[in-house]
């Protein structure tokens, strides 16, 4: 018979060898995911020349900080950045109060073909925007839209998405909430502002970063709706930079770094919300 | 009298309940409208003018130079169809290999990182958003720092030939690495986001099912493809639509770093597409094209559902 000590002692060597490894795989992992914005870091603040030398190093000779100068003075950045900016902050705002009040109606609230149109949202979704952005481009280009921020910021205000996840997150909410509210005589827009919409906050923020990061990394919308480089969001705008400057591959990768920093700040801070909603919605926009 | 008055406040009562429902309706459609008139303009009115399209012969001209094509737009398309010359096959054949080594790659990266993050105690939320950060990070900077990694004297190629793997060429310029270098972007960026949803699927395990496993002598292999892996059937499922339909719209990786090239020997569906619709600005076969995607999704989705009911295990 083994006593628990020497139970653990035997069990314990085991134990420790499996954690080290785990902790080793997880890192070696990390490393794989975070490659390319290292070799992004690293390139960008080398020389051209040094970029692709053999063997490569990981530090560069000297640390040229002003390639993160020189690309704001080659490539109107500031611009890509305020056009994106105007798109994702507007796109983020015009779905979340549209997205927000039509889920209400679909779920707190009785009418004629409700589920009959609530079936057509849903099925929309399952339609890719591909197979149907061609008629879309030429109706936008008959309204006068084409080659401006507008084309974009309607093509993504309405999405059917957004009703999707704020409906299924509405009907968690107890209707009990709702019906003594109205009992005690608020309108629906007023059970709407005053209770469930602070209620739905953790959705809400989860459709803030889904919208926002989606529009900032939008790169087929911009690519067939801008043309001139005033209206260019950085996407697409980063796009022009690498077909101009082919061969400046440290200036390429300073200005894919900085591209980078405004969602990644965003995801930082509201990362939790975006992963919860990920798990329970389970769908992208 | 009593019956009387009793009848008389019930149909007032069901009088005034209709008043009230069509009140209500009433209420309910300005919550819809702000949502819904974007809707139907820029989404619901495209979709059905989509189909429409695939029978029109137009090249962006006047309304009036609009003919009516029948199924000219698909005999132009599927003229001698196969999958070496024929555009629409050629595209086709590169999707399907495309989505063939996507989806389980990313399957199993997505798992392993899910399996890997469950048993950590330290640092788990570091990990988390480490492995999560290629799926949002901006896509035209991600693909550009892969070409250049991909390159013939960049750090893959490097790191290869530690190994005694010698690649000797850009893989985005060479005909048959090309599209692997589309894979494992593509592998790389999605791992960390079907892992979430993994991550939630491993919650969902009951300890019950382990303790009996261990009661039974299983070794961790064992539990693996005992317990976990039929447990997690629900999120492979869904995981795998998901990423099947991904696959099959991609398009912006194709078109940032090959551009369908070098030859055709990358183009896909959504590329040929883009083609057709804005160089070559032939709207019906554009259109014509984006019903055979559609058909596709639809039918993975409809096959898809149907196998649940077999394979899947809801306990």
């Amino acid at each position: 018979m083994t006593t628990w000590a020497q139970r653990r002692k035997r069990a314990y060597p085991g134990k420790a060898i499996g954690k080290a490894a785990l902790y080793a795989a997880l890192i070696g992992l990390s490393c794989v995911a975070l490659l390319p914005f290292l070799w992004m870091l690293s390139s960008s603040l080398k020389l051209d020349n040094e970029v692709f030398q053999y063997p490569m190093r990981w530090t560069p000779k000297t640390f040229h900080w002003d390639n993160y100068l020189l690309i704001w003075q080659r490539v109107p950045l500031t611009t890509y950045f305020r056009n994106t900016a105007i798109v994702a902050v507007a796109v983020t705002f015009a779905q979340i109060l549209s997205s927000s009040f039509a889920a209400y109606a679909f779920a707190k609230m009785r009418f004629k073909g409700r589920d009959a149109l609530f079936m057509a949202y849903i099925a929309t979704i399952a339609v890719p925007w591909q197979v149907y952005m061609v008629p879309q481009f030429i109706m936008m280009r008959r309204m006068g839209l084409y080659d401006t921020l507008w084309a974009l910021i309607v093509l993504q205000s309405f999405s059917a998405f957004g009703v999707f996840l704020m409906r299924q997150f509405y009907l968690g909410i107890p209707n009990d909430l709702n019906e003594a509210a109205r009992i005690d005589g608020l309108s629906e827009y007023g059970v709407w502002a005053r209770i469930i919409l602070p209620l739905a906050a953790p959705a809400i923020a989860a459709l803030v970063i889904f919208t926002f990061v989606n529009t900032w990394n939008d790169y087929m919308g911009p690519l067939i709706y801008l043309t001139k480089d005033q209206n260019k969001t950085i996407q697409v705008g980063l796009r022009r930079f690498i077909q101009q400057y082919t061969s400046d591959y440290h200036l390429i990768m300073a200005a894919s770094l900085v591209s980078l920093l405004p969602v990644g700040a965003v995801f930082l801070f509201l990362q939790r919300y975006f992963i919860e909603g990920i798990a329970t919605t389970g769908i992208k926009g | 009298m009593l019956n009387a008055t009793g009848l008389g406040g019930n149909a007032n009562r069901r009088y005034r309940a209709g008043k009230l429902e069509k009140r209500n309706t009433l209420i309910a459609y300005t919550f819809l409208a702000p949502n819904f008139i974007g809707f139907f303009i820029f989404t619901l009115i495209p979709v059905a003018f989509s189909i429409a399209l695939a029978f029109l012969n137009w090249n962006g001209g006047a309304l009036n130079t609009i003919t009516f094509a029948g199924l000219e737009n698909f005999a132009t398309l599927l003229k001698r169809f196969n999958f070496t010359r024929n555009e629409l096959g050629v595209t086709l054949k590169n999707t399907a290999f495309f989505t063939l080594f996507t989806v389980p790659l990313s399957i199993a990266c997505a798992l392993l990182l899910a399996l890997a993050l469950n048993r950590a105690v330290c640092g788990a939320k570091v990990f988390r958003t480490i492995f999560f950060f290629p799926y949002i990070a901006s896509l035209v900077a991600v693909c550009v720092c892969w070409s250049f990694m991909l390159m013939k004297l960049g750090p893959v190629n490097q790191m290869l030939e530690l190994v005694g793997i010698s690649v000797g060429k850009s893989w985005t310029q060479s005909r048959e690495y090309a599209i692997w270098a589309l894979i494992i972007v593509s592998v790389w960026r999605n791992a960390g986001y079907y892992m979430v949803m993994y991550l939630a699927g491993l919650q969902g395990v009951p300890a019950e099912l382990y303790e009996a496993a261990t009661v039974d002598g299983a070794n961790g292999w064992h539990k693996f493809w005992k317990v976990t892996f039929p447990m997690l059937t629900p999120t492979t499922f869904f995981v795998s639509i998901m990423m099947t339909i991904y696959c099959f719209k991609i398009f912006d990786v194709v078109q940032i770093m090959t551009e369908g090239g070098p030859g055709r020997s990358t183009k896909m569906l959504v590329n040929y597409i883009y083609q057709l619709a804005f160089i070559d600005i032939k709207y019906g076969q554009a259109s014509a094209v984006a019903m055979a995607l559609f058909a596709i999704v639809l039918i993975i989705t409809l096959a898809q559902f149907r196998i649940e009911k077999k394979w899947v295990n809801y306990m």
